[in-house]
């Protein structure tokens, strides 16, 4: 009985193409395009939309001069646009990193920071506010940040190892967890030695995008472009290893190498975002698992539009943070969790599909 | 960190001996020579302090600095960690934002002086028959006076705390007297930290740039219960300050340069006129007597400050 009943449930799901349909791969782009635009053209100072539509596209004949002041000149060009790219650059790559976690792990609850990357990096980041010279704000911030993140995802990789070839992924998993408890407690340590650190600290950990230009894109850009390159080209064996590692290997694949390759790029691609944006919690889970909703269990799918609708999220994420109590700023990662969740949460209910 | 930014009651001396009557009044009326016991009336109501304190133990680096300088220095035994000021107050790893009351209570204090009222440390100190005084954050140049005044009758000092806000009052006018004004017009920037928290006009440092005719351009943002709201860079390059004051160049050591270099802030006009003046921290974030000093820094950068047309 139960188990008509279940096959009667299974078949109706409808079975997807795996391939990735013209129409996503449309909606998406468009999707990040529109979020970008908003994001330039909506923030806590009013700037004509005309007039930053004829200063970005500036360089092409017939459009005209831009009549903006100078301050708002530099509004856009400084401060907006690097955000809004830094927004999508970041939400894409948790996304990406979030869904390439959850297909190696075979787990749906993982997220980029599994394996102790948040608690690394942040860790990192305490160490250089508290301790050096240096202070916050400087370049060596993203640095420690980035490799506190490496750091304790290979630590976790080497515990969760240690027992031998034999053992599953879940011993990884619940490693990570052990590292991410230890450093989380070594991170709240060092900055109660130091109390007069715990706002910027805090700051920090809510996830940041208000002080950078340029310079913070170009930091994570190679990491992020060779990270999501290596994620996106194991797409098809991710699907495989959906079935199972007996499975994938009685098909002659590798499976732990091809989990220890999507692990590292996932790993290094988040360390480089974290380093650059702080901690932005939820992204990473959620816009995997809505692609999944919206448009189907393939790993050819849910990768490459877990970029572009993790980049639009973030975008608007962000636009939310920064004009929603303007003049202030709201920390991205509240954004995302307080409008993201209920977002999700209609997702699941209204989807038919599998989670 | 201001994690102090309550208002501060308003707080009367009240200088009263068993049969002599009670005199209120932001100054106290009895003699120089007060005699003890006396009740101070505080920001957490009246204190009695049996005899004149001889091991004073402050948890507030303002109130330090406001002992030190009305000549209470000999009566304190300990400061906390956050009392840097002056170099000779025998700074302990006592902290005033976690306070540890055994720890406070091991240096056998007669008097405790404190300006945030964490984990019921008042009503602890209570407990334990230690008169406390709370002498929370200054919202005005006349709290400063009160509490320097408060603390001159609870230690035994009033003569030389009345001489001192006599001074400063002296001094702050001078200054004010001798200041450039710019008709009223000159707009700044007063930075707290590089995440661009700021303080508006209705806070106690806001009311010592107000004494210069400076017009703060946080004002917009701010809300009945918080005066120190956070500007997003965007908000501070559209408001264009003629002046930019940092309040952050000890512990994230910004300069003039740190801030030429962030994204678009040169074409503010502080940046592009070099207006951008570091200035005390420790002294920016407190009440005390060194404020006069904070305010003829100011009053000097404005000195060479040319206002566009």
């Amino acid at each position: 009985m139960a188990v008509a009943e279940a096959r009667e449930r299974l078949s109706a799901i409808p079975l997807r193409p795996a391939r990735l349909r013209v129409g996503w791969v449309t909606l998406g782009v468009a999707c990040l395009l529109g979020a970008g635009l908003v994001g330039v053209f909506v923030g806590a100072v009013p700037i004509s939309p005309v007039e930053s539509l004829r200063k970005l596209l500036g360089f092409l004949p017939f459009v005209g001069p831009s009549h903006l002041s100078a301050q708002h000149e530099a509004i856009l060009m400084q401060l907006r646009l690097p955000r809004v790219v830094l927004a999508a650059l970041v939400g894409g790559t948790l996304s990406i990193s979030g869904a390439a976690y959850q297909g190696a792990f075979r787990n749906p609850l993982a997220d980029p920071y599994l394996l102790g990357a948040a608690a690394g990096a942040g860790l990192g980041a305490t160490f250089v506010i508290a301790y050096t010279s240096a202070g916050a704000g400087s370049g060596l911030m993203p640095v420690a940040a980035f490799a506190g993140a490496l750091l304790a995802v290979a630590l976790a990789y080497v515990v969760g190892r240690a027992g031998g070839a034999g053992r599953t992924a879940t011993a990884l998993v619940l490693a990570g967890i052990a590292v991410a408890s230890f450093l989380t407690a070594v991170q709240t340590y060092l900055q109660q030695r130091r109390s007069e650190t715990l706002r910027e600290v805090y700051g920090w950990i809510l996830g940041r995008m208000s002080t950078v230009g340029w310079h913070d894109v170009l930091l994570a850009l190679p990491y992020v472009a060779v990270g999501a390159g290596v994620i996106l080209a194991h797409r098809r064996l991710l699907d495989v290893l959906a079935l199972g590692d007996e499975e994938a290997e009685s098909l002659g694949l590798r499976a732990r190498r091809i989990r220890l390759i999507v692990v590292v790029a996932a790993s290094l691609s988040t360390a480089a975002v974290v380093a650059v944006s702080g901690l932005i919690g939820f992204v990473g889970l959620i816009v995997p698992h809505i692609v999944r909703l919206i448009a189907g269990n393939s790993y050819r799918v849910i990768l490459p539009l877990s970029l572009f609708f993790g980049g639009a999220f973030l975008i608007l994420c962000d636009l939310i943070g920064r004009t929603i109590i303007s003049p202030a700023e709201l920390p991205i990662g509240v954004v995302t969790a307080f409008f993201g969740a209920p977002f999700f949460a209609l997702v699941l209910r209204t989807s038919r599909r599998m989670p | 960190m201001r994690k102090t930014l309550c208002i501060t009651l308003l707080a009367l001396v009240v200088a009263a001996c068993s049969n002599s009557g009670v005199s209120t009044g932001s100054e106290p009326h009895a003699g120089p020579s007060a005699s003890f016991p006396l009740i101070v009336v505080a920001s957490n109501g009246p204190v009695t302090i049996p005899k004149r304190p001889a091991r004073i133990v402050s948890l507030s680096s303002t109130s330090t600095e406001m002992l030190f300088a009305i000549g209470a220095g000999s009566q304190v035994v300990a400061v906390d960690d956050q009392s840097n000021y002056p170099p000779t107050a025998p700074k302990t790893t006592l902290s005033g934002f976690e306070p540890n009351i055994e720890a406070i209570a091991s240096y056998n204090p007669d008097l405790v002086v404190f300006a945030s009222d964490i984990k019921q440390l008042g009503a602890s100190l209570e407990e334990l028959k230690i008169p406390a005084v709370l002498l929370a954050a200054a919202t005005t140049l006349a709290d400063t006076y009160t509490q320097i005044s408060q603390l001159g009758a609870a230690t035994g000092h009033i003569r030389e705390a009345r001489a001192l806000t006599a001074r400063m009052r002296r001094d702050i006018r001078t200054i004010v007297a001798n200041a450039p004004t710019f008709s009223g017009q000159l707009t700044y920037y007063h930075e707290l930290d590089t995440t661009y928290f700021t303080s508006t006009s209705h806070t106690f440092i806001g009311t010592v740039y107000a004494l210069l005719h400076l017009r703060n351009i946080a004002d917009p943002a701010d809300k009945p219960d918080n005066h120190y709201p956070q500007l997003s860079p965007e908000f501070i390059i559209q408001a264009n300050p003629d002046v930019i004051f940092l309040a952050d160049t000890g512990f994230a050591k910004q300069t003039a340069s740190t801030v030429a270099a962030r994204p678009g802030w040169d074409k503010i006009a502080a940046v592009a006129n070099g207006n951008v003046i570091g200035l005390n921290d420790d002294i920016a974030s407190r009440w005390g007597p060194r404020i006069v000093d904070y305010l003829r820094s100011v009053a000097d950068a404005l000195k060479s400050v040319k206002k566009a047309a």
